[in-house]
């Protein structure tokens, strides 16, 4: 994908591009027998924006995008791609592509006739099914490879097969079901970065699916976390961070430590919150008086080793794992066991050693809602 | 609504008003209005048989959504004008028959005898296909199976044909068990034959008398079972664990009973053996041993059976072997077991599922085998053979071979279900996608002993049948005088060339071209049948499927004699009259060798990742250009073996086509068996040979026309096509 710069220029056979469309679910639900495996899920997808649908596996993120696919039919519920319902519409009759987890390049064909498959059983003569199959190969820079077998590729090169087969037909939305699962973690980073430059200078809606936090985060504009088939959360990368809507999404984006805190009173928007013996300020979220439970982020913990302030949360280092980029410690403290992550060229913290604990309040401690 | 749709409404009135709605080809030459308009429901209908005029209604239904096509409920009234459509055809089918009213209800509400029809014709098959279709694309356009109407006619279409060609004959022969000869209900008749002492005596234990077919018939599985596994197990052992030299042998001598006739080995049997046969002569004239008729009997046929199946053992067991995962022989090794503790512990109990499975099918064999008990049996009688005799012999009695066919079905079912039930659920697989690295023990001395002295024996002796084979065609008569003389191909095939080019004058060539276009015909028929079900199977997910997948399966449970007299209860009335044609033989082969197409086309397609389907499903391609452009490619494999088993099958069969042939349609098989019952051996041998040659030929050719499947540099890696080994009832 290293001539994206030139899609602009490039010259285009077909007639005006499709506007990117919204995805819509509406109450939709999926069963399989006694199995639900989508419950009751609502949702939309703005045009032009790449929403990743994140959670552990078995939470039914496959299973919507394929239900936006047409590859499974929802049991219930509506499901509208740019405002228009598809439910009852087969994967053949939508206007929407998928890059597949293992690639699903045809193995009897060779890579132009995986990328000129779509237009050609679209009835485009073959000339002209070669030609946009050709424009779209030199658009993710891989002309002069197009005679090859796909077995004879790269595992990054089949990977940019797949996605030059998805996007020849330019449909109204692209899907990607964690097409980075069968790369290597660094080819991995670049990849993702080259479906979303690809994505914001294509203009497409793109829903994309993986269990991956970090992808999800490094990608999107928006996240919906999903767990035990429902939506558990939507929000923006860093919405969901900051301020995780209940447990579930505190603990599987990022990693957090649950405390418990005891909420004192209300002003405004902020709420005083105290932790053991320290005291903070913190939105209030609709949390109600009494005890909460906070989401504290790793690295919102700061240790201090030098002097122990009297009257300071304090604690033990127990644990002290050095990762080159960050040190890691647990510490025994009266609210509990605490993770925490230290950046930054410090000597690392010997185990054994008392310490003070304080939190930084602008970012990485939340009051968990209804939890 | 689609185009297709609108193709089916307008061929469902085709058939109705333009086609000819009964009878295939009975009557004299027809003028081509004879044939177009007048013998049309619509023309009939409107002359008095009223009886079709209400098909009209649904007809004229399926046209609403043709009118309104924009229209909410068009798949309401698709479906409502299928069912009804359908309902109207078999009602008023099995309501009105040759002789006037087909039920007792309707007969005293209307009197004697009421209206007659013949059986159904091209214009009745299209409508009723068409119903069908209609109705499908109906329940599709309500979003059954993703809504893809390709999937849901397939279905409709599949359980149609299994419906009229297992379903519909089972049913007719259980009812016919249950009826006296004059078809009135008759459950103490049933019961009177069912327990008759034929069948159920244990004469033979206390006294000198015979002991009834059917535990004739279990005798005779259990020892096939027992033996067929027992050297099969040899087999396997000697060609994966040993370094034997001639195991490509044992390949080829393993295929080689696929491709004979199932009687021929019986034949060469008496041959050897006879009472003329050359084995005997040499021990009457070199040490004196009486000439005797031993080998009719329980010793004949026991022999043939282990001949022509041991060879399914084998392919069975070998896989097994193989699949014992050598790292745990290692194991046991490194706890300090010796080689022949592992082997009893070990190896020989992780077999135990492959040892069961071969058992069952070497047992399922034998009691669906007809050739060998019809050729050796003499007076020890099976249930095969009986129920041939109560059809074509002098008693004529159908209700008694309904009985026998039913007693011999749930032996056959019976055994079917104990290897689901038992097998089923147990899992030794040790084969894991992990590497292992382990290399397999050499057998222990005594067990490499024991299989080399049962195989060596039996290998040479089958060498020797083969050979017996091969002669016997070539001499005047084997035992007595061995000019070598081409006299019997002469005679069988024999060409003459006249004024008016070449005249096949050969007594064979009518029953040769028969039984090659009848083969030819079938195989690509159950090929495609046998992959497209083992697509709905593998690819689609509906409800019931399991129901379907047991109905696609069960003609293969049931033995081919029983096939044939379902198929003549069934087939010779109206309304699905078409015995004696060409046809009956085709639906019969295509039926009962489907499942091997639908085993292999699962076992290749459960191998193809189903994301490659479902990638050209969201690029914009229907159902049936995925399974044309991306499945059919990749299956070519199945498709070989599928065509080759089909082909194969339907030349060398004799117990099911052996009731349906007719003098026009006669088959290789039963003309062989009638010049082996006439005692022209040479004869029945040279054809023979020929019958094995053809079909190594078109095996070849089948693989040259369907091509291997390209995969890029992988090919050269992929797995060995599935050859399906199965029971063949």
């Amino acid at each position: 994908m290293n001539k994206i710069s030139s899609i602009h220029t490039l010259p285009r056979p077909g007639a005006l591009k499709k506007q990117a469309a919204s995805v819509q679910f509406r109450n939709v639900t999926k069963r399989y027998g006694n199995v639900t495996a989508v419950d009751d899920v609502s949702f939309t997808i703005e045009p032009g924006q790449l929403v990743t649908l994140l959670g552990p596996s078995g939470c039914g993120k496959t299973t919507t995008l394929r239900m936006i696919a047409g590859l499974e039919m929802a049991s219930e519920g509506q499901i509208l791609i740019g405002g228009r319902d598809v439910t009852n519409l087969s994967a053949a009759d939508r206007d929407v592509s998928m890059v597949f987890q293992s690639y699903a390049l045809f193995p009897h064909m060779s890579v132009l006739e995986n990328v000129a498959y779509g237009p050609s059983v679209q009835g485009v003569s073959k000339k002209d099914a070669y030609e946009m199959a050709m424009e779209k190969l030199s658009l993710i820079g891989l002309k002069g490879l197009e005679k090859r077998a796909p077995s004879e590729l790269s595992g990054g090169q089949q990977q940019r097969v797949a996605v030059a087969r998805a996007l020849v037909l330019e449909p109204q939305v692209l899907l990607f079901d964690e097409p980075l699962s069968n790369l290597d973690a660094k080819l991995r980073r670049r990849v993702r970065e080259d479906i979303r430059e690809l994505q914001q200078s294509l203009n497409l809606t793109v829903a994309y699916v993986t269990h991956d936090q970090e992808e999800a985060l490094a990608v999107s504009d928006h996240i919906i976390v999903m767990s035990n088939a429902r939506i558990a959360q939507t929000g923006a990368p860093r919405e969901l961070y900051e301020e995780p809507a209940n447990l579930f999404v505190a603990d599987f984006i990022g990693d957090a430590n649950i405390i418990n805190g005891e909420l004192v009173s209300i002003a405004g928007p902020m709420a005083q919150v105290s932790i053991g013996n320290l005291s903070l300020q913190l939105p209030h979220r609709n949390a109600n008086q009494g005890t909460v439970k906070l989401a504290v982020r790793p690295d919102a913990i700061l240790l201090d080793e030098s002097a122990p302030i009297a009257g300071a949360l304090t604690g033990t280092v127990r644990k002290a794992s050095y990762l080159g980029t960050q040190v890691e410690y647990e510490v025994e403290t009266a609210i509990g066991n605490l993770f925490v992550v230290q950046y930054g060229r410090k000597e690392p913290i010997a185990p054994g050693t008392p310490v003070s604990i304080s939190f930084t309040t602008q970012r990485g401690v939340a009051i968990i809602p209804h939890a | 609504m689609s185009r297709a749709t609108l193709g089916w409404i307008v061929l469902s009135w085709v058939g109705f008003a333009l086609l000819p709605w009964y009878g295939f080809d009975r009557t004299a030459v027809l003028t081509l209005t004879d044939y177009f308009v007048s013998g049309s429901a619509l023309i009939h209908g409107l002359g008095g048989a009223w009886w079709l005029l209400p098909i009209l209604v649904p007809l004229c239904m399926a046209l609403a959504p043709v009118f309104r096509p924009a229209a909410q409920t068009n798949g309401n009234w698709l479906i409502a004008s299928g069912l009804l459509g359908l309902a109207l055809i078999v009602v008023q089918g099995f309501s009105i028959g040759l002789n006037g009213w087909m039920l007792d209800i309707l007969r005293g509400l209307f009197g004697e005898p009421g209206p007659s029809q013949a059986g159904m014709g091209y214009g009745a098959a299209l409508t009723a296909t068409a119903f069908l279709i209609v109705l499908c694309h109906g329940l599709a356009a309500h979003g059954w199976c993703r809504g893809d109407a390709f999937v849901t006619s397939s279905i409709g279409v599949v359980i149609a044909l299994i419906a009229v060609f297992v379903f519909f004959p089972v049913t007719t022969i259980l009812a016919s068990a249950f009826a006296d000869n004059s078809g009135n209900f008759a459950p103490f008749e049933f019961f009177g034959k069912f327990m008759d002492r034929s069948i159920w005596g244990l004469d033979c234990l206390s006294s000198n008398l015979r002991c009834g077919v059917a535990w004739n018939t279990l005798f005779l599985g259990l020892l096939v079972g027992v033996g067929t596994t027992a050297l099969g197990l040899a087999f396997a052992l000697i060609a994966t664990r040993t370094e034997f030299r001639f195991k490509k042998l044992l390949r080829v001598m393993s295929v080689l009973p696929i491709i004979t006739p199932p009687f021929v080995i019986g034949l060469a049997l008496i041959l050897l053996f006879g009472r003329s046969g050359a084995l005997s002569n040499v021990l009457w004239e070199w040490f004196g041993v009486p000439r005797s008729r031993w080998i009719y009997g329980l010793p004949g046929v026991l022999i043939a059976q282990l001949l022509a199946f041991t060879p399914i053992a084998f392919l069975v067991l070998i896989g097994v072997v193989q699949g014992i995962s050598p790292t745990l022989e290692e194991a046991s090794q490194t706890l300090r077991a010796k080689s022949w503790t592992t082997f009893w512990t070990v190896t020989l109990p992780l077999m135990r599922p492959g040892l069961a499975n071969a058992f069952l099918l070497g047992f399922v064999e034998s009691l669906a085998d007809f050739g060998n008990p019809l050729v050796l049996g003499g007076n020890y009688e099976v249930l095969s053979t009986k129920i041939f005799f109560a059809v074509v012999g002098a008693q004529q009695d159908q209700g008694r071979a309904a009985v026998l066919s039913i007693i011999l079905l749930a032996f056959t079912l019976g055994a079917f279900w104990l290897q689901h039930a038992w097998l089923g659920k147990k899992v030794y697989t040790t084969v894991t996608g992990k590497g292992d690295a382990g290399i397999p023990l050499p057998l222990p001395r005594r067990v490499a002993l024991a299989s080399y002295f049962t195989a060596i024996p039996w290998a040479s002796f089958t060498v020797a049948v083969y050979a017996v084979i091969v002669v016997g065609a070539f001499v005047r008569s084997m035992g007595r005088d061995y000019t070598p003389t081409l006299e019997h191909f002469l005679t069988a095939f024999r060409v003459e060339s006249s004024d008016s080019g070449f005249y096949f004058s050969g007594s064979a060539w009518d029953s040769f071209f028969a039984t090659v276009k009848v083969a030819a015909l079938s195989a690509p028929l159950t090929a495609a049948i046998g992959l497209l079900t083992a697509y709905l199977l593998t690819r689609q997910r509906f409800s019931g499927q399991r129901a379907f997948e047991f109905g696609t399966l069960l003609s293969f449970a049931i033995p081919g004699t029983v096939v044939g007299v379902s198929y003549i209860l069934a087939f010779n009335v109206p309304p699905i009259e078409i015995t004696g044609t060409g046809f009956i033989l085709v639906m019969c082969f295509v039926f009962r060798n489907m499942p091997v197409g639908v085993r292999s086309g699962i076992a290749t397609l459960s191998q193809i990742d189903k994301s490659l389907d479902e990638a050209s499903l969201t690029l914009g391609a229907g159902s049936s250009t995925t399974m044309r452009r991306i499945v059919l490619p990749l299956l070519r494999p199945a498709i070989v073996a599928s065509l080759v088993y089909s082909f194969v099958r339907a030349m060398t069969a004799v117990s099911a086509v052996i009731f349906l042939v007719t003098a026009e349609y006669n088959m290789a098989t039963t003309y062989i068996v009638g010049r082996v019952e006439a005692g022209e051996f040479g004869l029945a041998i040279a054809y023979s040979t020929v019958l094995i040659l053809v079909m190594l030929l078109a095996i070849v050719a089948i693989q040259l026309a369907v091509g291997e499947r390209r995969l890029g540099r992988r090919s050269a890696s992929t797995a060995p096509s599935p050859v399906a080994v199965q029971a063949v009832p």
